[in-house]
């Protein structure tokens, strides 16, 4: 096996899955009147979520990206004669993931702190719980592991949605879990068929057996449907409208911001690095399917009457462009689509969080009840602005790099899906500075902006980290390039599908970190 | 080396800084800090840049990268913050830190009555410079890119401005999502100058060009690979300079204070289109039907603009037309292979433009926010300083001899002649006609709004001259509008022309149009000439003379005087073509194919396993929603197929 190679910190990861379980526990244990319960809760999560974001950070400092093949990795015989194990580890792609999920989630806890106010307790356990099944399906090795987190992730979201969330929070959070529950039975079919034609479900060493092209066909369309539907891929996106708007807005945070990013890791681990051939087959129907979303969802977010909805169907509109960079299957593409993923990841929760803190002062999130916001928040105007423009693509934000990154990549495969993906520069700007324009600028014309106030130090404590990332990713992307970047093209090589893979597979980054 | 090097760096960095203080702690330390550490920086950057242009004036223009700090490195690609000192960005730095600089000193006393704090307008001044300076001084494109962007986003904050005013918030979308649909084409060819020619490094560009002379690229057909990269790239300019079919965010950006006008009219923000493709000379050099295409649509724009600019009432809108008409001369000359008179009338212009827009400004000012000039009149009395300024400015927007723009108006004029093809002399005929046009607007202007009796006693009454801070900045610039095109000439086009850009611009020395001027028949260098001062007689005949004719010819040519009036339609056009539908197209998704389809799928489905069946069949029933889902299904059945059998 592979556990010749040095180990730095041999539990460092574990602690990082398995902290939040202690969380859990320790709100679970605590004892008293509701109001100390509830404050205990509110500590003991952020607490917790924030050790383990600083753990992730130090494993992101100690990572070796020039080291090929995993790091950090744990592999404890579990069910040893059937071939399944428990077996964690990361690469550079997963890391940066574990890092999105361990860095969002304190954020959804202070940006719940004084909007969830029924049932704290059992609120901040939900969301302890979706990050250690969250870092678990990123650092799982395992298929059955992976499986078994992935369909975890359901309990606590669905929970979070139809516990807390808006009016019609039951009907979408059935819907949520029947549409993910549904998709993942392909997956489970697919993990079977693989389990039987290998006898293993270790991920590491499926990537290198050769499966036939028929086969490859078969599992790639499993996965394709289990994680389309969580990514979304059009047409499989019922849920999410109502799913992302009745969800309270960390939930929100956590099931766009890194949910959707599941999908979208899974497409790329099993779909695109494990599948080569069959990718290649299947490529023009989900790049077609990924410019449909681009264009369709950013033209039905222009007609939404509700802010949320906007964010929820722009959100949609981006996971396009990363089915998109995904399917090129060319290093830039991928690189693109993972830069994209996490710098959609962090704007798209400050978004989330801008709107949440208009519609919390005033209990409503129609369009039409503002005008002139801006008069009476100006700093959340500019952090707004900010993101906005970097949810459009700016460059000096992170977005721009990823789009930027994918662009190439498409334009490898076709001029038509570089220009009719790229469209989303342009719809994109159409529906954000619409809704901007709607909803912080105008006159003041009294009515429940009246009654406004800046934001308070709990909301400049979530949205100042994610200005600051967005920023971050777009002035200096190496300090994330560097990580994934050699693994996406190491990964990437046997397929030699692209010419300009091999000189820098042999010549490490060096100098950006 | 390493003093002009460090030098270049204060001035691109300077107004970042005074952009980050003024905008992040200017609400602490109040208007008058934050207005004067803008200014403080813009100062600097100001005196820092012409120190570079000294340093390389002195020792002859030498390429040097100025390395900043990392950027994207992906897979294959790379692409780098680096700063490019030639001859080419430096002579630009230092024209836009200075314009700048004037008009920030000038925004101090225009902005002085606005009630609320002004420290935003300020940072977002200094915001425009700094992404201006990102632009000219990129080493790549990406950065360039970059910069580019920044200048969109910074309009868009500043046409925002009085983000109350519904106009203003509409002017400001419209001027980023043009700019955008023209970025979308400039970042496509960004992508395949990487993808076919291996890098977006300048020098690795030019250097691979050679190479790929012959390469093809198929589109609609096999196209000559540079042609594709170079139309791409000139229609991303096209945006940004505001020509014809993607022009119209240019006029509705005046909605924005009249500094801003100024800025965006003159230095930081039009001029970026011509700057690309004077960069990306070498290529465009090999290009020759874009370049056909370049003359046809700068002369269609430069004739288009000036017509428009004839029949309107606002003041600035008139002088936004004539910037808009002054790029296609630009253009012109890129087209013609005249880099040079086109760097030459793009800084004379700078000038002159600013000078007029400021000087506007002190109109408008004098008679507190009026911009009809057929409710002006008479002004010259009142406000004989700026009113100096203005004829100052117009002599040089006319191109009379010897003020600024005749030396590179002409030289636009001569290239385009001596290019000897007809799509030159199209230019050369456009050209003409618009010189002779931009004069009688000019004075139109002039007149109406200086002359004559005052239409308006009470605004006439209460005119003053704008206070110091307004009126240092007109006076330096028209000084700058009388001598800048004696001085430079030499420099950009004249003798000394090949030793100033030293290879910063594509061309052969002793070969290109531009070694040909001299040659010019004597008849035709005198044409622009002629016909400006005909524009100037006759708009003294309309409207100072017998002021009855403009107003009987409007009557009796009703429907052109109209067509003029309204832009030539094209807002109403696009409005019919473009944003109507799309407004329809959106609603009917939604509604129709999204919540009447994809949602009531899972709701069908769940009627379905519940029992009731029948209910599940309404989804065919033949509704619009159904045809436009199986027409989205049809799509993508139809787009797979292309793409797999390709």
């Amino acid at each position: 096996m592979d556990d010749v190679r040095p180990n730095v910190h041999p539990i460092l990861l574990s602690l990082v899955t398995y902290l939040p379980l202690a969380g859990v526990v320790a709100i679970l244990l605590t004892r008293g009147s509701t109001q100390t319960v509830e404050t205990a809760a509110r500590w003991v999560a952020l607490w917790t979520s924030g050790i383990v974001f600083a753990l992730a950070v130090i494993m992101w400092a100690e990572f070796d990206p020039t080291r090929p093949g995993m790091q950090f990795e744990q592999q404890i015989g579990w069910a040893s004669g059937a071939g399944i194990s428990y077996h964690a580890g990361l690469d550079g792609i997963s890391l940066m993931f574990v890092l999105l999920s361990a860095f969002l989630t304190p954020l959804s806890i202070i940006g719940g702190w004084r909007q969830v106010t029924g049932r704290v307790r059992d609120y901040m356990i939900a969301m302890l719980l979706l990050e250690t099944t969250l870092i678990g399906l990123f650092s799982a090795l395992d298929l059955v592991l992976f499986y078994v987190f992935y369909e975890a992730t359901l309990l606590p979201a669905s929970l979070m949605i139809g516990i807390w969330g808006g009016p019609r929070r039951v009907w979408a959070s059935l819907q949520f879990f029947l549409f993910t529950f549904g998709g993942s039975l392909f997956m489970l079919l697919a993990l079977l068929a693989m389990w039987n034609a290998t006898g293993t479900t270790d991920i590491v060493a499926l990537q290198h057996h050769g499966f036939g092209h028929a086969m490859q066909c078969w599992l790639l369309a499993g996965f394709i449907i289990a994680f389309g539907v969580k990514l979304p891929l059009f047409p499989l996106h019922a849920w999410l409208p109502d799913a992302y708007t009745e969800a309270p807005t960390p939930a929100s945070v956590m099931l766009s911001g890194v949910l959707s990013k599941a999908g979208a890791y899974g497409l790329l681990r099993f779909g695109v690095l494990m599948f080569p051939d069959a990718a290649r087959l299947f490529a023009p129907l989900v790049l077609t399917l990924g410019v449909i979303a681009v264009i369709y969802a950013a033209m039905i977010a222009l007609a939404q009457t509700d802010m949320k909805r906007v964010i929820a169907y722009s959100s949609f509109s981006h996971m396009g462009v990363i089915a998109i960079g995904l399917f090129t299957l060319t290093p830039e593409g991928i690189d693109g689509a993972i830069f994209q993923m996490l710098s959609h990841g962090i704007v798209i929760a400050a978004l989330f969080f801008c709107v949440s803190a208009v519609s919390w002062r005033t209990e409503t999130r129609e369009i039409s009840a503002f005008s002139g916001v801006a008069h009476k928040m100006p700093v959340l105007a500019t952090l707004a602005m900010l993101f906005v423009m970097a949810n459009i693509g700016l460059p000096g934000t992170g977005a721009f790099v990823g789009e930027f990154l994918v662009m190439v990549g498409a334009l490898h495969v076709s001029f038509w899906l570089a220009f009719l993906g790229g469209t989303s520069m342009i719809l994109g700007a159409v529906y954000m500075l619409v809704l901007y324009r709607r909803v912080l600028f105008g006159a003041d014309r009294g009515g429940v902006v009246a009654l406004l106030r800046d934001l308070t130090g709990q909301e400049l404590a979530v949205l100042v980290p994610l200005a600051v990332v967005t920023l971050w990713m777009g002035v200096h992307p190496g300090s994330f390039l560097r990580v994934f970047d050699p693994a996406v093209t190491g990964l990437l090589h046997p397929m030699a599908t692209v010419a300009t893979v091999e000189p820098h597979v042999v010549a490490p980054l060096t100098g950006a970190g | 080396m390493q003093t002009a090097s460090f030098l270049f760096e204060v001035a691109v960095f300077a107004p970042l800084i005074g952009f980050l203080v003024a905008g992040c702690f200017g609400h602490l330390m109040g208007d008058g800090a934050a207005r004067f550490t803008t200014i403080a920086f813009m100062t600097c950057a100001a005196l820092a840049a012409i120190g570079v242009l000294g340093f390389e004036m002195g020792g002859g223009m030498n390429t040097v990268i100025v390395p900043v700090a990392d950027w994207v490195h992906a897979a294959g690609f790379r692409a780098d913050w680096q700063l490019r000192m030639d001859a080419l960005s430096v002579s630009v730095v230092a024209m836009v830190t200075v314009v700048s600089l004037l008009v920030h000193v000038y925004s101090v006393g225009y902005m002085a009555h606005e009630s609320r704090p002004v420290f935003r307008f300020f940072s977002y001044l200094s915001l425009f410079t700094f992404a201006m300076l990102m632009l000219v001084t990129s080493d790549n494109l990406l950065q360039l890119f970059f910069g580019w962007e920044g200048v969109g986003l910074a309009s868009y904050l500043l046409i925002g401005y009085w983000y109350d005013r519904p106009s203003a918030c509409a002017a400001a979308i419209k001027a980023f999502v043009v700019n955008r649909v023209a970025d979308l084409f400039f970042l496509v060819g960004i992508s395949l100058i990487f993808i076919r020619l291996g890098s977006v490094s300048y020098d690795d560009i030019f250097a691979a060009l050679p190479a790929h002379v012959n390469d093809t690229f198929q589109l609609f057909g096999t196209h000559p690979l540079l042609e594709v990269i170079a139309t791409l790239l000139f229609i991303g300019a096209m945006g940004k300079s505001a020509q014809l079919f993607l022009h119209t965010w240019l006029p509705d950006a005046m909605e924005g204070p009249t500094p801003v006008s100024a800025l965006i009219h003159a230095a930081t923000m039009v001029t970026a289109g011509i700057f690309l493709m004077v960069r990306m000379s070498p290529l465009v050099e090999l290009a020759p039907v874009t370049r056909d295409l370049i003359v046809l649509i700068g002369g269609t724009t430069s004739f288009f603009a000036a017509t428009v600019g004839l029949v309107q009432p606002d003041i600035k809108r008139t002088i936004a037309y004539s910037t808009c008409s002054q790029l296609g001369y630009m253009f012109v000359a890129v087209g013609v292979g005249a880099y040079q008179a086109s760097m030459f009338h793009l800084t004379t212009h700078a000038f002159f433009k600013a000078l007029l827009f400021l000087g506007a400004g002190c109109v408008i000012h004098a008679v507190h926010d009026e911009q009809d000039m057929f409710r002006m009149g008479g002004l010259w009395r009142k406000i004989p300083l700026t009113y100096i300024a203005m004829w100052i400015g117009s002599l040089a927007l006319a191109g009379i001899f010897p003020f600024a723009g005749y030396w590179s108006k002409d030289a636009i004029l001569e290239a385009a002649w001596m290019s000897g093809n007809g799509m030159g002399h199209y230019g050369w005929l456009m050209g003409c006609i618009t010189a002779f046009l931009t004069a009688l607007y000019s004075w139109r202007l002039i007149f109406l709004v200086f002359h004559g009796r005052p239409r308006d006693g009470h605004l006439y009454e209460g005119a003053h001259e704008s206070p110091p801070s307004m009126m240092l900045p007109v006076v330096l610039l028209s000084f700058g509008a009388v001598v800048a095109g004696l001085a430079l000439e030499p420099l950009y086009i004249g003798a000394r022309h090949a030793a100033f850009w030293n290879g910063a611009i594509a061309g052969v020395p002793g070969q290109s149009v531009i070694d040909r001027l001299e040659q010019t028949p004597g008849f035709i260098a005198l044409v622009p000439t002629f016909a400006a001062v005909l524009g100037i007689a006759v708009a003294y005949v309309c409207y100072v003379a017998s002021p009855g004719i403009p107003g009987a010819l409007a009557r009796s040519l009703r429907p052109l005087y109209l067509f003029l009036l309204n832009k030539w339609y094209f807002d109403e056009l696009y409005d019919v073509a473009i944003i109507r539908p799309y407004r329809a197209l959106a609603r009917l998704l939604w509604k129709g194919a999204d919540e009447g389809v994809i949602e009531a799928i899972p709701e069908g489905l769940a009627r379905l396993t519940s029992g009731s069946a029948g209910q599940a069949v309404r989804v065919q029933t033949g509704s619009i929603a159904v045809y436009a889902f199986s027409m989205l299904i049809g799509l993508v059945v139809l787009l797979s197929t292309m793409l797999f059998y390709r």
